[in-house]
């Protein structure tokens, strides 16, 4: 009814025509590099440097409280699940940047 | 410094070297220190020696320094959202920083601080500060749920909040090591081609027309790292992006 002659169509048209909306987000603007050497260095990155850290947090406290292989270990495995969980955010597809 | 011996001497170009004579040396100014210093006159010029006309059709300078701003804005705009402008100069200050650092890197004599972990990491440290403090700023205490998602059972705790602590600490040091790493690479793969145009050089007439081999690589591969100079300093942008959007969205 409030649309009887395609009135807003045509104002949309018109207003995308002077630019005065905003432009629709295409979703990839910005967007990182997408070669498969890119994605794969990225990938072995995220992992190897979630590793390290898990590492030497495990071996930190372990200087700390006198506990040596224990929490090593522990977070030798909890920095390889981090890895493995950042590399899950590297290719989960990223929510639109929030209004 | 290549060849000397007839030896590959790849890794000696990351040395630290005192400038500037006893001074340099009594305070540890560096060759690192004096490009760094370098990087940031030749911003500074670029800025506001580009626009200082500010003319509606812009030259060629400040067709650059408009592009350049422009491309950041639309990398931290597209990431973090309109709220995200406060953090734009910021972004853009690193990311000139780092493009500079790995593009004067490639001058024949220049020194790329970029391919230190110290300099990288110490802007990865900043980049994590700032944006762990803008979260805790924008959010409160509501930050630390960042570390266990809504809804997750509550015996998974002692599993999900050391790994998720240990993959937001991992951050600084994957977007260190990515840089560094692939200035390194990149200035080793030139050293290491050139010292082979020098040592296959010296054979005599063969010499010079197998030298002409390693030489089209190098060529290849110059215009292969100003790519990669370039494509590092967006990617350290559009990560510092991420984690702000991270910070300041929080899901």
């Amino acid at each position: 009814m409030e649309n009887r002659d395609g009135f807003d169509d045509r104002l949309r048209q018109a207003r995308t025509r002077q630019g005065l909306d905003p432009k629709p987000r295409t979703g990839d603007e910005g967007g990182l590099p997408t070669g498969p050497w890119g994605i794969g260095f990225r990938a072995g990155v995220e992992v190897v440097s979630a590793l390290v850290v898990g590492a030497a947090l495990g071996f930190g406290l372990d200087r700390w409280l006198g506990t040596f292989p224990w929490l090593f270990l522990v977070f030798f495995f909890v920095g390889g699940a981090a890895g493995v969980l950042n590399l899950y955010r590297l290719f989960k597809p990223r929510p639109e940047a929030g209004p | 410094m290549a060849a000397e011996g007839k030896t590959i001497d790849a890794l000696s170009q990351f040395e630290l070297v005192p400038v500037l004579g006893p001074i340099g040396r009594a305070v540890g100014f560096s060759q690192s220190n004096a490009h760094m210093l370098l990087a940031v006159g030749l911003i500074t010029l670029l800025f506001v020696y580009g626009m200082r006309h500010r003319a509606i059709i812009p030259g060629r300078l400040q067709s650059a320094a408009e592009m350049l701003y422009e491309f950041v804005e639309g990398v931290v705009v597209g990431q973090v959202g309109h709220e995200g402008r406060r953090y734009f100069p910021f972004v853009f200050a690193l990311f000139m920083f780092v493009l500079f650092g790995n593009m004067l890197g490639l001058l024949p004599y220049a020194f790329t601080y970029t391919s230190h972990i110290a300099v990288t990491f110490g802007l990865a440290i900043l980049v994590f500060l700032v944006t762990t403090v803008v979260a805790l700023a924008l959010h409160g205490r509501k930050f630390f749920g960042y570390f266990f998602p809504e809804g997750a059972p509550l015996w998974l705790a002692p599993i999900i909040i050391p790994v998720e602590v240990v993959s937001y600490i991992s951050r600084p040091v994957s977007l260190s090591i990515r840089l560094f790493a692939n200035m390194v690479a990149g200035h080793v793969m030139l050293k290491v081609f050139a010292t082979f145009i020098v040592l296959i050089g010296s054979l005599g007439a063969v010499g010079i027309f197998g030298a002409a081999l390693p030489l089209a690589v190098n060529v290849a591969l110059i215009g292969f790292e100003i790519l990669v100079a370039f494509l590092q300093a967006y990617v350290f942008a559009i990560l510092t992006s991420i984690y702000l959007h991270d910070a300041v969205h929080l899901h």
